[in-house]
């Protein structure tokens, strides 16, 4: 890939903080490689903008390879920007082009609200993993890998929608604002496997109640949320959290 | 977990749009099964001797009104579902998302919804209102038409109705407008009420979007010719 230098005009949200009203400021960045990534770019910029004396733009960001989640910018009207299955920190400068505007903005959920810049509080997702999205039975000492057999079938399919790294990009890109692509993920990768199966009805059932809690719309099966998702989550595992969750709440017993 | 739990969550009311949805489907089999008669070139008989056996049967009565109420709750709870989703997100984006991985007619299933339930105003005052009132609370009742060789059986002549609401072309727009409406809601809503009951096996997911297009398709052609070929003469 050759690589080239450009100049950049960026239209970035501000926000004080959660209560301000925030707005849109104009950047303009000379000289970015091509070579680098949008998040390295973002840094550039904060060189800038503290050397004169003003407040960097503050934005989520940790491992910058990928697979913490913790990135998150809405870039010229695509979560994680214009590149498939690719998280801002993995999104490089060669997907623009020398003089383009470039609009970034947080993730906008109700259940994400702003907290400053483009930093948005995602602990929505936290509260719904801490209300199901684990296994709590006593298993004992560990067992040998290999000792609980499982189809391979079910593995791949548990291990792909494992790879799901809660970053929100489907709750960004859903006109609703559901997140029942991240929902089913966390559900789906313990629903497949014999590991999951002891809390497999009450799991669903009170991640189910805590996403709704939470203010995330409902799913109507549009599929931007597969699109958008960097880690190519598949929209089957949507309707396969249905699919627990209704045989969970149409059987399971009365409390008391 | 009540039933009342089960039935406000967010899957549960998708689940109710998910079952009327598919009864409202399989109700339109029906519909276009037993309006294609029109086609028979009898001057109608068929046709009408086939909706005077749908109507005066007591378990086909019984099932309208399951119809109404399936009608009622797919329309009210889709439209308190839509106002709650459009209220997830108070403030918008500069940018809109797009097309990436969506349609617009998958986008736009309130609007679909709600033009569907405007048609079926229209649809219900021009047919079921006079077949069933006709007569009464000054209804004009429909003409009435004998094909029992003099023995005196009426029939309501719903053929004739037809051609005549069908005269005026205004109405046969609102028909084709409404069809073309049906054919985007179920192009989406075939598949969607099937994954939101649960489908989750590639294979069966991909027979169901192949079925849904089709039927999408056929049944909103089939429709639509019905006015227009009443129009245009095109039935005798």
């Amino acid at each position: 890939m050759e690589h080239y230098n450009m100049n950049l005009s960026l239209k970035i949200w501000r926000q004080k903080d959660a209560k301000a009203k925030g707005g849109f400021e104009t950047y303009q960045v000379r000289d970015i490689s091509s070579e680098m990534s949008f998040l390295e770019m973002i840094d550039v910029l904060n060189e800038d903008l503290i050397r004169e004396g003003k407040d960097p733009i503050a934005f989520d960001h940790d491992c910058r390879e990928g697979i913490c989640g913790s990135c998150s910018m809405y870039i010229n009207g695509k979560p994680h920007g214009p590149w498939k299955a690719t998280t801002v920190c993995q999104l490089h400068m060669r997907a623009f082009k020398d003089g383009e505007t470039v609009v970034v903005e947080p993730w906008r959920a109700n259940a994400f609200p702003v907290v400053k810049d483009l930093v948005v509080d995602r602990s929505a997702f936290d509260r719904i993993i801490q209300a199901g999205g684990y296994i709590s039975v006593n298993t004992g000492n560990a067992v040998d890998g290999n000792a609980i057999p499982i189809d391979k079938d079910k593995a791949d399919k548990s291990f792909a929608a494992a790879a799901c790294i809660a970053c929100g990009a489907c709750v960004a890109a859903c006109k609703n604002s559901s997140a029942m692509l991240f929902v089913s993920a966390k559900v789906s990768h313990l629903a497949l496997l014999p590991q999951g199966e002891p809390e497999r009805k009450t799991r669903v059932i009170n991640m189910v109640t805590q996403m709704d809690k939470e203010g995330f719309g409902s799913c109507t099966n549009i599929g931007a949320c597969e699109a958008t998702c960097p880690k190519e989550i598949r929209l089957t595992n949507i309707a396969r959290l249905n699919a627990e969750y209704l045989s969970a709440s149409l059987t399971i017993d009365k409390e008391n | 977990m009540t039933w009342k739990q089960m039935f406000t969550s967010s899957i549960g009311q998708k689940f109710v749009m998910a079952l009327t949805g598919i009864f409202l489907i399989t109700f339109l089999i029906v519909h276009v099964g037993l309006n294609a008669c029109i086609w028979a070139n009898d001057g109608g008989e068929m046709f009408n001797t086939g909706a005077n056996f749908m109507g005066s049967m007591l378990v086909i009565r019984i099932m309208e009104v399951g119809l109404f109420v399936g009608i009622i709750v797919h329309a009210v709870q889709g439209l308190i579902l839509n106002a709650a989703n459009n209220s997830k997100r108070k403030v918008g984006y500069a940018v809109e998302y797009g097309e990436r991985g969506s349609k617009w007619y998958s986008r736009s299933m309130g609007l679909l919804g709600t033009l569907l339930l405007l048609f079926l105003i229209m649809h219900i005052y021009h047919f079921w209102i006079p077949s069933r009132f006709g007569g009464m609370w000054n209804v004009t009742p429909l003409q009435e038409i004998d094909y029992s060789n003099g023995l005196g059986k009426q029939y309501h002549n719903l053929y004739a109705e037809m051609i005549n609401v069908f005269q005026n072309p205004i109405v046969v727009i609102l028909y084709v407008i409404g069809c073309i409406s049906l054919a985007y809601h179920l192009m989406h809503g075939f598949e969607s009420a099937f994954r939101t009951i649960g489908v989750h096996n590639n294979r069966y997911l991909k027979l169901l979007r192949f079925v849904g297009r089709g039927f999408s398709i056929i049944i909103s052609i089939a429709f639509a010719m019905m006015p227009v070929s009443m129009y245009f003469g095109w039935v005798s």
